[in-house]
């Protein structure tokens, strides 16, 4: 079943709610005014952005390539929208193209690099055009650190299936097809022989199957905050040298696009982490002896308690990630060019190589 | 004819019409999107044939890796002197006479000695093709696989030293 219609207006609600919630955590970091006095609680003030936004002129540069400058924020949402597909929501509602989900994801979501180059491009201004190039040349370079961190988690899990994934990171584990007799040992080390595949909670996540994950885990956290340009990597909107990058001479609803799907990407980038490490739609609580949290907390695959209680994991976990990225965005300053690509080149690529090894190590121990 | 016939005629109308317009359009900026449009339809009939991890693969490399290099090398170029780059046509007569001779060599090929096997038998792809595809890769093709690797890292190397900043040599 398709689960992009679930996540079309999933997107738009959401990117309303973490506009505000951006504007509120930054407020109470940084003690601004807009968000914490206007209205209730301050959220008048994304209505009126939004108010704002909608009726704005949409402008059009003189001197700018206009069939390009046009469409260019198009297909960077649907470059990313289309990311979506692939995901799971439930343990019983899976996205399209299973058999190869992973691999569809991460190889639409760089296309999004041709639309940034069409709006930096076509908009024939500087800082347009270097906001793009920078932009371009750190998502390519961040892909490569994304890739190899997810391929690390492919090692473990052995599957390019993101419901399968999820599956084994749970006490319905057994449920999947072909998976019926698989065990979970703690830690994925089958010579203690302690099964927990009925314990189920944190203990069958992938970091705690194979906590080879965590230093993963964090090279996949880092270089996706990258990918979706935001801050600490935030260089290609450095408001203090660019304006606003590649987006600048944007205005109205088509400006609106482009932060709509900066907002999706980081969505998508918290799904899919939550989906590889922090198992997926699956309950944090395990079972202790008698007490079956974890079954209390995960119902039966295709009762309404069970899409509900997998739905209600999945999202609240990639909400709190992306309460994250913002609490990194207005915590940390800007990197600059060079360190920003050393870090990404020097560092945590050659780390993810060797964590791939590592994990497949760890994958022997598994058996 | 049914829903999953009349995509794939779509697909196919969009992959000839957009290699057509690479043809007759002078703007390169403009051929290499129609170019990318081509290779994105041929990935949709990859889908719709059930090879989806072809598909994937063809959005991969060509769309996501060859394609945005050289919209990144068009860019970085056609700013220089201010103006759009444009393509002229040279020798019409012979280029029309030999494209035609070699597409109707293809087509040739293509329609009366390929046997369509999978039609004929109707067969379908396994379904966990990426398992066959590996096990395939690793065992019986794995010399090809290691040599394309090896290819790949010389291009890399490659890159890398024709990249490098020459030092005057000082004597």
């Amino acid at each position: 079943m398709s689960t992009i219609i679930f996540f079309l207006p999933f997107i738009l609600i959401y990117t309303i709610f973490a506009v505000y919630g951006e504007r509120k955590i930054s407020a109470f970091i940084q003690d601004r005014y807009g968000p914490m006095e206007v209205g209730k609680y301050g959220w008048y003030q994304t209505v009126a952005d939004l108010l704002k936004l909608i009726q704005k002129e949409d402008i059009v540069p003189k001197k700018a390539s206009k069939k390009l400058f046009l469409i260019a924020p198009v297909i960077i949402f649907t470059s990313i929208f289309c990311g979506f597909v692939v995901l799971p929501i439930t343990s019983s509602w899976e996205g399209t193209l299973t058999q190869n989900g992973v691999y569809f994801l991460l190889a639409i979501v760089s296309l999004d690099v041709v639309g940034i180059l069409m709006a930096g491009w076509g908009a024939n201004s500087k800082y347009s055009l270097l906001g793009a190039l920078r932009s371009v040349a750190q998502i390519i370079s961040y892909e490569i650190p994304v890739t190899l961190s997810v391929l690390c988690v492919i090692m473990i899990s052995q599957s390019l299936n993101l419901q399968e994934i999820s599956y084994q990171q749970g006490i319905l584990i057994n449920a999947f097809p072909d998976m019926e007799n698989v065990k979970n040992y703690l830690f994925g080390i089958s010579a203690l022989n302690i099964d927990v595949t009925n314990w189920g909670g944190v203990f069958t996540w992938n970091i705690f199957r194979a906590p080879v994950l965590i230093p993963v885990f964090i090279i996949y956290f880092i270089s996706t905050l990258a990918e979706s340009n935001r801050a600490p990597f935030d260089l290609p909107e450095a408001e203090s040298e660019l304006v606003a990058g590649f987006h600048t001479e944007y205005s109205g609803f088509r400006w609106a696009i482009i932060m709509l799907s900066e907002y999706g990407m980081m969505l998508l980038v918290a799904l899919l982490g939550v989906i590889l490490f922090l198992g997926s739609w699956n309950t944090p609580l395990p079972n202790i002896g008698n007490i079956m949290l974890a079954n209390w907390t995960t119902g039966e695959p295709e009762t309404i308690a069970g899409n509900l209680w997998s739905v209600f994991w999945l999202l609240s976990k990639a909400l709190m990630w992306i309460a994250v990225q913002m609490w990194v965005r207005w915590t940390y300053p800007r990197l600059r060019i060079d360190q920003l690509m050393s870090l990404s080149w020097k560092y945590l690529t050659p780390f993810a190589m060797f964590l791939i090894f590592v994990s497949g190590l760890w994958r022997l121990l598994m058996i | 004819m049914n829903w999953m016939t009349t995509i794939f005629y779509f697909f196919g109308a969009i992959t000839v019409l957009s290699a057509l317009g690479i043809l007759f359009t002078r703007n390169v900026l403009h051929a290499t999107f129609l170019l990318m449009l081509s290779f994105f339809s041929v990935a949709g009939i990859y889908v719709l044939g059930n090879a989806s991890f072809i598909g994937v693969t063809q959005l991969l490399i060509y769309v996501g890796g060859i394609l945005i290099l050289m919209v990144f090398g068009l860019m970085l170029t056609t700013k220089l002197n201010g103006k759009a780059l444009v393509t002229e046509n040279h020798n019409r007569l012979i280029g029309v006479l030999l494209g035609t001779v070699f597409f109707s060599i293809l087509s040739y090929i293509i329609i009366f000695s390929a046997n369509f096997e999978m039609l004929k038998s109707n067969k379908t792809l396994p379904e966990n093709a990426v398992e066959f595809i590996g096990i395939n890769l690793m065992s019986n093709y794995l010399i090809p696989f290691e040599i394309a690797a090896i290819l790949l890292l010389v291009a890399l190397i490659g890159a890398a030293v024709i990249s490098e900043k020459r030092k005057e040599k000082q004597e």
